[in-house]
């Protein structure tokens, strides 16, 4: 047991996955609807709301690069963080490879986003 | 013999049996038990062990709910045999094993020696925050500092939440929910002073992170704690340690 | 192992299909997987914005597949159970909340958390239309 007393890491992994479970409790479904049911099909919404200049301008704003950064970035880590759980759940033990495979492409995910929302400019 | 089939009916009670001097592994062995409306699965094995096989162990003690001796997987759920009553299994049959997720030592009977270390390592005593002579009278404490921590003092050891408890099943280096609770019931004692020495367990690898809030632990408490809810407030002051001490520039660094 | 007491350890094996409760966790733990593949279409999407309007107008034409819009109904109902879910377990890993003297009720925390996203969803409604039509008229 005195081996296992070492502080933990986890609320580092543990933070990220909080945050990112509570911004996709609270917008994950509103969001997937806007995106992938409604301006597709022209519910509710005009089939354009996502048209290229629109979705420029939103990108180029601090607000809307904000808000993109933090709903891809979040979401990856919350779900890397579960996902490696869950492979200890199923048996596949937790070590520096599961960990790194996880967290590794949620951090990729990440800088991806990141580069994009440079790119698109300011 | 007077509880015996006085309305005549009788349930197949099957039991995990475990031998460590003649068994290569556990097995099922069953056993034809009478029984009344007011007989619980405890009754149903002192009877076994009583008149029909003396061999079988199991521990208990109280008979009420409130020794903590009792606790047993039936019908695959953990629960307290004296609290649980053979009228509820309508089927006419009764699965009991060892609580899960402890090496069975014989029989019913689990060890919990990793329990009990892991018991006196978070020091579940009222360490005073400040020591008072006797003159100086009693550590008073008002209502809201009691609600604070009360439930929490109801915990019976009877382990129940560690058999309800998959991740210490899959790490038994898990301080686990019951440690959890009595750790959470001392650090949100109003008259206690060792939170920080408590916490260095609740932050450690072996400590609360290692819980994915299941809650089933929190399901099969017999005395209504909620174990979940310790270990998960302490996720959060264990993370709130983290950061802090890195903000801080003398704080409680390790 | 030497010990002559030859304590019996039970495999962990298949844990999660050993009772109902646990079968639930899974499924709401498997959530997860659904999370993040849409935070990959997301992804894709912003790639492609930032490589300009040809690419950006493609993957739009790709969202108006048909596969794409039952992927998205199922992404949806996912991520919803995930939502209640979330806030299903929220009153048990919170400190005691009390207000005006009692305790509130984890029945009520959960309500209070699927309000919240109710009220997030509706709002987010609202400034999609407003900056659409905005910028039509």
């Amino acid at each position: 047991m005195k081996a296992a007393m070492k502080r933990s890491n986890a609320p580092i992994f543990w933070g990220l996955f909080g945050a990112g479970g509570m911004l996709a409790a609270l917008f994950g479904p509103v969001l997937v609807f806007i995106t992938g049911i409604a301006v597709p099909l022209g519910l509710i919404l005009p089939a354009d709301a996502m048209s290229w200049p629109r979705m420029q301008a939103f990108a180029q704003h601090w607000a809307g690069k904000g808000f993109l950064f933090a709903i891809i970035a979040l979401f990856l880590w919350h779900a890397a963080h579960r996902i490696c759980h869950s492979l200890h759940d199923l048996g596949v033990h937790a070590g520096a490879a599961t960990r790194l495979a996880c967290y590794g492409s949620a951090a990729l995910g990440t800088l991806l986003a990141a580069g994009a929302l440079w790119a698109v400019g300011f | 013999m007077s509880e015996t089939g006085k309305n005549g009916k009788v349930i197949r009670i099957e039991v995990l049996r475990y031998r460590p001097e003649q068994d290569r592994e556990p097995f099922l062995q069953s056993y034809d038990v009478p029984f009344t409306d007011d007989m619980s699965v405890l009754q149903g094995l002192q009877y076994i062990k009583d008149r029909l096989d003396g061999t079988l162990s199991f521990r208990w003690s109280c008979r009420m709910a409130i020794c903590g001796s009792c606790g047993m997987m039936i019908d695959g759920e953990p629960c307290l045999a004296c609290k649980t009553f053979l009228r509820d299994f309508p089927a006419g049959a009764v699965r009991v094993e060892a609580l899960a997720h402890f090496p069975i030592e014989r029989d019913l009977v689990i060890r919990m020696d990793d329990f009990l270390a892991k018991l006196e390592s978070i020091k579940p005593w009222i360490v005073p925050k400040e020591e008072r002579t006797l003159a100086q009278g009693e550590y008073l404490q008002t209502p809201a500092q009691l609600d604070v921590y009360e439930q929490f003092s109801s915990c019976i050891n009877c382990l129940l939440c560690y058999a309800a408890c998959p991740q210490y099943g899959l790490n038994p280096d898990f301080v686990g929910p019951g440690i959890m609770a009595l750790l959470h019931r001392y650090n949100a004692d109003s008259r206690d002073g060792a939170a920080a020495e408590r916490m260095e367990v609740a932050g450690s690898e072996a400590g609360a992170f290692n819980c994915t809030a299941v809650g089933y632990c929190s399901e099969v408490c017999p005395k209504h704690v909620d174990p979940a809810n310790a270990v998960n407030q302490n996720k959060t002051r264990a993370a709130g340690d983290y950061f802090l001490r890195l903000v801080r520039p003398k704080g409680g660094a390790k | 192992m030497s010990d002559p007491r030859r304590p019996y350890v039970r495999p962990m094996a298949g844990w999660w299909r050993r009772n109902p409760f646990f079968v639930e966790y899974m499924v709401h733990e498997a959530t997860a997987l659904f999370v993040a593949a849409y935070a990959l279409v997301l992804l894709v999407g912003l790639l492609r914005l930032a490589q300009g309007e040809a690419a950006w107008s493609g993957w739009l034409e790709a969202l108006r597949s048909p596969l794409s819009v039952v992927f998205h109904v199922v992404l949806l109902t996912a991520i919803a159970y995930h939502a209640w879910t979330w806030f299903r377990i929220m009153p048990k890993t919170m400190p005691p909340l009390v207000v005006g003297g009692k305790r509130v009720a984890p029945a009520t925390i959960t309500a209070c958390g699927l309000a919240a996203a109710g009220v997030c969803s509706l709002a987010v409604l609202a400034l999609v239309l407003v900056l659409a039509g905005g910028l039509t008229r």
